[in-house]
């Protein structure tokens, strides 16, 4: 697979504030790879860096090849980005803004057409083009950004929490429009997220970032698994489950047994497909299973497991706190 | 992807779009476009007309003309001051709507991108100033002549393009928008009153003519009081040296502190 972006070291400080922390890392092409974390993890510090934004303090990167600082111009005509905060002329329609951008990035009039009616037949935006963007919904809204940012068929497309402030179904649909645009286009997506089931739900891989440092690199299923083993819940309809915790210890896959409330808990290597196999032993003994539920770890577990505390936590913290009060009188 | 210039500092297709931008944030906000007007027309009839219906004077840079011949150069002044600093300091809506953030990824020279921004609004600007000159040619001021009108353009271009850079100054290194309005009339106001545009500067005391002189705008309401109604304090080619030089030095300026600003 070849690399689209190269991290080496790369590391930025505020005021002697160690934003990112010598981060180094390779993302391949036509991946979507997410940086999960709290606020103020340093996601979107990495990101703006990746754009040419900022400058690093130091360390290195390279997006499609070009060097982030010393060729600035050539990564800023291979990438696209969606920043957190809009950043889409209010006072324009959709089209115009898609125009705007398509004008700006020097595409010749006949390739603008055709690529805005593109973008926006992709994004399900028909209709909605001549729509002044103050007049749209929020998610409508954001719709249009994604779509100017891979407008100029950019190889890298940056999204900065792409879904915050969006309410379930918006979210939903904006994340079914990020897989599409991944498989039709094969623009590598990188974005960043603190929302568990948004990294889970799209990303191939998945950067878990705290205090500006990464503490794992995996698939979302290779990061749950490193977590622990999934586990099954199970009730039998007899008193007999004594019998059937001895039976079950025959079985290899079965790493823990526990007897909790009446029901029974296994720890078990492997998912779904073990599912049938209990009930099947369970009836070769005479036994009948009347629940059965299996329990995966979630990112959130995850999260939990990597830095010892949930996100959650993390945000309840009184800088953030603060930091959000920033940023809302910053809006205003 | 084409290979673009990306360096290029004159880049047409960016300079139109930026330009293009402008005049369609301009003509879309019609109670803005109306606004803009009320203002010097305001001043055209609740000061220049009861002020003409005054006895005949001896005044200083009046003699044979009526105040609201004086008057209507000074309001076109006016409109030209306030439009132009607008354009330019409205750099800092976009940088608190995010917009800016769209446009300085691009990969875009910055000087460019200012450009065709200031450009569009030195367009909306002038639109605004020839309107006013519409309207006091209605209320009954006299043009001296068709070359004055096409000169008093020139004019109107360069003070434009000074006060746009002016703003475009302020707006860069003021660089938050709380307070910004207060800063704006306390600067913008004086150099409206200072400029002569009220009331001729040669019957004024010399203490106060020598403020006056460092007022960019009296150069300017100077210029197109001699090129539209024929009468003015300076020679014409000194009101054109001192706004050239002006304008040059400040939209440069502008456009320098504009290409470092930060995207955040």
């Amino acid at each position: 697979m070849n690399s689209v972006i190269e991290i080496e070291n790369l590391t930025k400080e505020f005021d002697g504030l160690v934003a990112i922390n010598h981060i180094t890392l390779n993302v391949g092409e036509g991946e979507i790879f997410g940086f999960l974390g709290p606020n103020g993890a340093g996601k979107t510090t990495a990101v703006k860096m990746l754009c040419t934004i900022l400058n690093p303090t130091s360390g290195s990167a390279k997006v499609c090849g070009y060097d982030i600082v010393r060729q600035r111009d050539k990564v800023r005509e291979c990438i696209g980005i969606v920043f957190q905060d809009r950043a889409i002329d209010t006072f324009l329609t959709g089209k115009e803004n898609l125009d705007f951008h398509a004008r700006m990035y020097h595409l010749d009039r006949k390739t603008r057409q055709k690529r805005v009616a593109e973008v926006l037949d992709l994004m399900d935006l028909k209709g909605k083009e001549n729509m002044r963007i103050s007049d749209c919904s929020g998610g409508t809204q954001r719709r249009f950004e994604v779509a100017r940012g891979f407008l100029n068929h950019p190889k890298v497309l940056f999204l900065d929490e792409p879904t915050l402030g969006l309410d379930v179904q918006a979210r939903r649909n904006l994340w079914d429009y990020i897989k599409l645009l991944n498989e039709k286009e094969g623009i590598t997506i990188i974005l960043t997220t603190h929302y568990m089931e948004e990294a889970d739900y799209l990303c191939h891989r998945v950067a878990i970032i705290d205090q500006g440092r990464i503490i794992a690199i995996d698939s979302p299923e290779k990061l749950k698994q490193a977590v622990g083993l999934n586990l099954i819940s199970l009730q039998v309809a007899q008193d007999s489950s004594g019998s059937l915790v001895d039976s079950l210890k025959q079985l290899s896959w079965i790493k823990k047994i526990e007897a909790r409330d009446g029901s029974l808990e296994l720890s078990i290597d492997g998912g779904e497909e073990r599912i049938p196999e209990l009930i099947d032993f369970a009836d070769n003994r005479g036994l009948v299973i009347s629940s059965i539920k299996l329990y995966k770890p979630s990112l959130e577990d995850t999260f939990l497991h990597f830095t010892g505390k949930t996100i959650r936590e993390v945000e309840g913290s009184l800088k953030e706190v603060w930091k959000a009060w920033m940023r809302s009188r910053g809006k205003r | 992807m084409r290979a673009i210039g990306a360096r290029r500092i004159i880049d047409p297709l960016p300079i139109y779009t930026m330009w293009l931008r402008e005049m369609k944030r301009f003509l879309r906000v019609k109670a803005r476009v109306v606004g803009s007007l009320l203002m010097p027309l305001f001043f055209l009839a609740f000061l220049g007309l009861p002020m003409s219906f005054m006895p005949a004077r001896q005044i200083p840079g009046l003699e044979g003309i009526g105040y609201l011949d004086f008057l209507a150069p000074g309001i076109v002044g006016m409109t030209l001051l306030f439009a132009g600093t607008m354009s330019g300091a409205s750099v800092i809506w976009d940088k608190e709507f995010g917009f800016l953030k769209e446009v300085l990824v691009a990969p875009v020279n910055r000087f460019s991108v200012i450009l065709g921004r200031s450009l569009g609004g030195m367009t909306t600007a002038i639109i605004q100033a020839l309107v006013i000159v519409g309207i006091a040619v209605a209320m009954g001021v006299t043009l001296s002549s068709v070359a004055g009108f096409f000169l008093a353009l020139v004019i109107m271009i360069l003070t434009c393009a000074t006060f746009t850079g002016f703003g475009l100054i302020i707006a860069t290194k003021l660089g938050n928008l709380e307070g910004f309005m207060a800063i704006m009339n306390l600067i913008v106001f004086p150099i409206f009153f200072l400029s002569g545009a009220l009331f001729p500067i040669q019957s004024m005391p010399s203490w106060l003519r020598y403020i006056m002189y460092i007022d960019p705008l009296t150069y300017g309401v100077d210029g197109l009081r001699g090129t539209l109604i024929g009468v003015s304090a300076f020679p014409l080619w000194l009101d054109f040296t001192v706004l050239l030089i002006l304008c040059l030095a400040l939209a440069t300026l502008g456009s320098y502190f504009f290409s470092k600003m930060e995207a955040d």
